[in-house]
């Protein structure tokens, strides 16, 4: 079955083409397709994070990694600070209080043994907040909307059902030839979707 | 089909029935939040609210009087509160062990329990978290505990284990809570999808971030778990190692032990399987979820209890040995009189009067377990559900032994004592059961319970099979016709 929303409104604009599958073979093989087209802004939706989709779509791994790591060296490096500061030196930062050097059961102010689990925590704790703001950043949500959610097929995306995305922004786009390309991969619905101006 | 298929060879079959859909996964799973509330529910709901008034009353009392209105008292100075605390706090180690650990293992049964566990961790962190926040005696005086600019020039003391504790606590709560809700993102945007009404798409809507389930979120949505799991990993292991440290680091017998790091921290992971295993057979059947949560996860989660409980036990049996291997005649006192009851009788000729809590835990925490050796006890119903409360409750008295029979006859028999438990002790124990019930009637009613997308990457099939899909194109591309020079 293909069909697509006739809404010839001279205000409205083409925003995506949504195709719809229901196999993780189908949607993986169309995939394929489209990379090998050479398209770069489009995107599957599935329900679960799906194996093997990264190589059918042709990404870079991600670089998350970097951002959690670099933060939860931050944390360490913080506490270090901190408790340098509160614990072993004696200077009043930016007039936040004066540190105080104190001497408890004899070990000498700022003692590293007793720092550590302090700093393992604080990096724990840098590096967890970084993870999700880094991941919200990377992937640009929270988003307040997208054209994708007009269609009403594609609530069954968090469901059962897998979808691929071509946006009109892609300078491959064309309303033809696009929806050539994805008729070819045998969907079972195919949608062109518009935004209003 | 694809490489994460089970080897049939080794008898492996896949974890949920062949022929589950994700439909069906979404369905039985969804439909707790929106079909209409059940009047057991309600039930439960007031009687949580109950004891969470309750809670409220012996709060105000204690905020009102001062820590007085408790049975603690020298030289029992810690008691239920720190008991209370250990305990609930160890029942959170399971939520991040199933989530975390089992992740890192590639355990997969655990995408059935591992978003009730996380939330368990985190109820159970909030309640643990409360008891050192009211043990103070002028809890309005908390903010001390944390390095705030002031006006005295007055900081915390970084050497002190209880500092760390503060730290290592807080920690771990936050990093549940959104190691929890990063999670939840797109099974909010499932509800979201599958909502009739506008106020809850809005609600869930928010929730879910304008989650669209992109693959291209996806890849470093996975990386972000795997990272999660990762720092998770060795920090529930320190949480419990710091709480241990508040024990161990004093020069009190029956504390003073080098053991007690991966002691505290296998105890927990017992105490919270347990309690992850309660609660779960009750919402499996009531919710009928029995095919998302089968008796296979069930056989799993005991054979863990049975492992911990091993683990519990040899220390348990360590800690008698070195106390006898010590020659230390104040450690051998602790073990032998104010445990065990035996061996040493007092000036009196008594036998230490708290030994039934030392029998009580090991019956409950070493001897009921075992039981798990039999594959009929670990796929029985009723009988791991009777084994799990058990278990739980050894693990209080686990905890009630390190703490009062440590302290209570100690170094000089002038300055020995007893505890006794008061109302109030007692209120606020329950107060925090009503505490922990009520969230979680509340979780199970508007969140999705079960990972639902998770337990979708374990269906038969979920993946696509490249090598096959390549395989099928290549004999085209080979008798494509050559282009002519």
């Amino acid at each position: 079955m293909v069909e697509q929303a006739h809404n010839q409104s001279s205000t409205k604009r083409p925003a995506l083409y949504l195709a719809e599958y229901d196999t993780p073979n189908a949607i993986a093989k169309a995939a394929m397709k489209v990379r090998d087209a050479g398209y770069k802004k489009w995107d599957c939706h599935t329900p679960y994070p799906m194996h093997g989709m990264d190589e059918a779509m042709g990404l870079k791994p991600t670089k998350i990694g970097f951002i959690s790591f670099f933060f939860g060296m931050a944390g360490v490096a913080t506490a270090v600070l901190m408790m340098k500061y509160m614990n072993a030196w004696d200077f009043n930062f930016l007039d936040i209080g004066w540190g105080y050097p104190i001497v408890v059961g004899g070990k000498p102010p700022g003692a590293f043994p007793s720092m550590v689990p302090i700093m393992f925590e604080l990096g724990i704790l840098f590096c967890g907040f970084a993870t999700l703001f880094g991941l919200l950043g990377i992937i640009k949500l929270p988003r307040h909307n997208h054209p994708i959610f007009e269609s009403e097929r594609f609530e069954a995306a968090t469901d059962d059902k897998f979808f691929i995305s071509i946006e009109a922004g892609d300078p491959s786009f064309n309303l033809d030839r696009t929806r050539a390309l994805l008729e070819s991969t045998g969907p079972t619905y195919l949608e062109l979707i518009e935004e209003g101006a | 089909m694809s490489y994460d298929a089970p080897i049939k060879e080794l008898g492996e079959t896949y974890l949920l029935p062949e022929g589950t859909t994700p439909h069906e996964v979404t369905e039985t799973i969804s439909r707790v939040t929106e079909d209409k509330t059940p009047r057991g529910w309600w039930l439960l709901f007031l009687m949580s609210l109950t004891a969470l008034g309750a809670m409220g009353g012996a709060l105000t009392y204690l905020f009102v009087q001062g820590v007085g209105v408790w049975g603690n008292n020298a030289p029992v100075y810690w008691a239920w509160d720190i008991t209370n605390f250990v305990w609930w706090i160890g029942i959170g180690h399971a939520g991040t062990l199933i989530s975390a650990i089992l992740f890192l293992f590639r355990q997969k049964w655990r995408t059935s329990i591992n978003r009730f566990a996380e939330a368990m961790t985190v109820f159970a962190v909030l309640c643990a978290a409360l008891f050192p926040a009211i043990h103070t005696g002028r809890p309005w005086f908390d903010y001390y505990l944390f390095p705030l600019p002031n006006q005295m020039d007055m900081w915390p003391n970084f050497k002190s284990p209880l500092m760390w504790d503060v730290f290592a606590v807080n920690t771990y709560l936050l990093i549940s809570v959104i190691f929890w809700y990063m999670g939840l993102i797109p099974d909010f945007a499932t509800l979201r999808d599958r909502s009739k009404n506008l106020f809850r798409k809005r609600a869930y809507g928010f929730f879910a971030l304008g989650w669209r389930g992109a693959h291209r979120h996806w890849q470093h949505y996975e990386r972000a778990y795997l990272i999660f799991a990762g720092i998770s990993t060795p920090l529930v292991l320190s949480v419990h190692s710091v709480v241990s440290f508040d024990f161990a680091t004093s020069v009190v017998p029956g504390w003073h032990t080098t053991i007690f790091p991966p002691y505290f921290v296998a105890g927990a992971v017992f105490s919270g399987f347990a309690l992850v295993t309660t609660l779960m057979l009750i919402c499996r059947s009531v919710f009928k979820m029995q095919k998302i949560v089968t008796v296979k996860h069930l056989d799993y989660m005991n054979k863990f209890m049975l492992g911990t409980a091993l683990l519990v036990g040899y220390a348990y049996a360590m800690e008698f040995f070195i106390a006898w291997y010590s020659s230390n005649p104040y450690e051998q006192w602790v073990f032998f009189h104010n445990r065990l009851g035996w061996g040493m009788l007092d000036s009196e000729g008594n036998w230490g009067p708290l030994w039934w809590a030392y029998y009580t835990m090991v019956f409950c925490n070493v001897v009921v377990p075992q039981i798990f050796w039999f594959k009929r006890a670990r796929t029985s119903v009723p009988i791991m559900f009777i084994a799990s409360i058990l278990i739980n409750i050894g693990m209080w008295f686990e905890r009630f032994v390190i703490i009062v029979t440590s302290t209570y006859r100690d170094f000089l028999p002038s300055a020995w004592g007893m505890f006794h438990p008061t109302l109030i002790d007692i209120l606020t124990y329950l107060g925090t059961f009503g505490l922990f019930f009520t969230l979680f009637l509340l979780f199970i009613r508007w969140l999705p319970m079960i990972a639902i997308a998770e337990v979708k990457i374990n269906l038969p099939g979920a993946h696509p099979d490249l090598h096959a899909i390549e395989a099928l194109e290549e004999p085209g591309a080979a008798t494509a016709p050559v282009p002519a020079e």
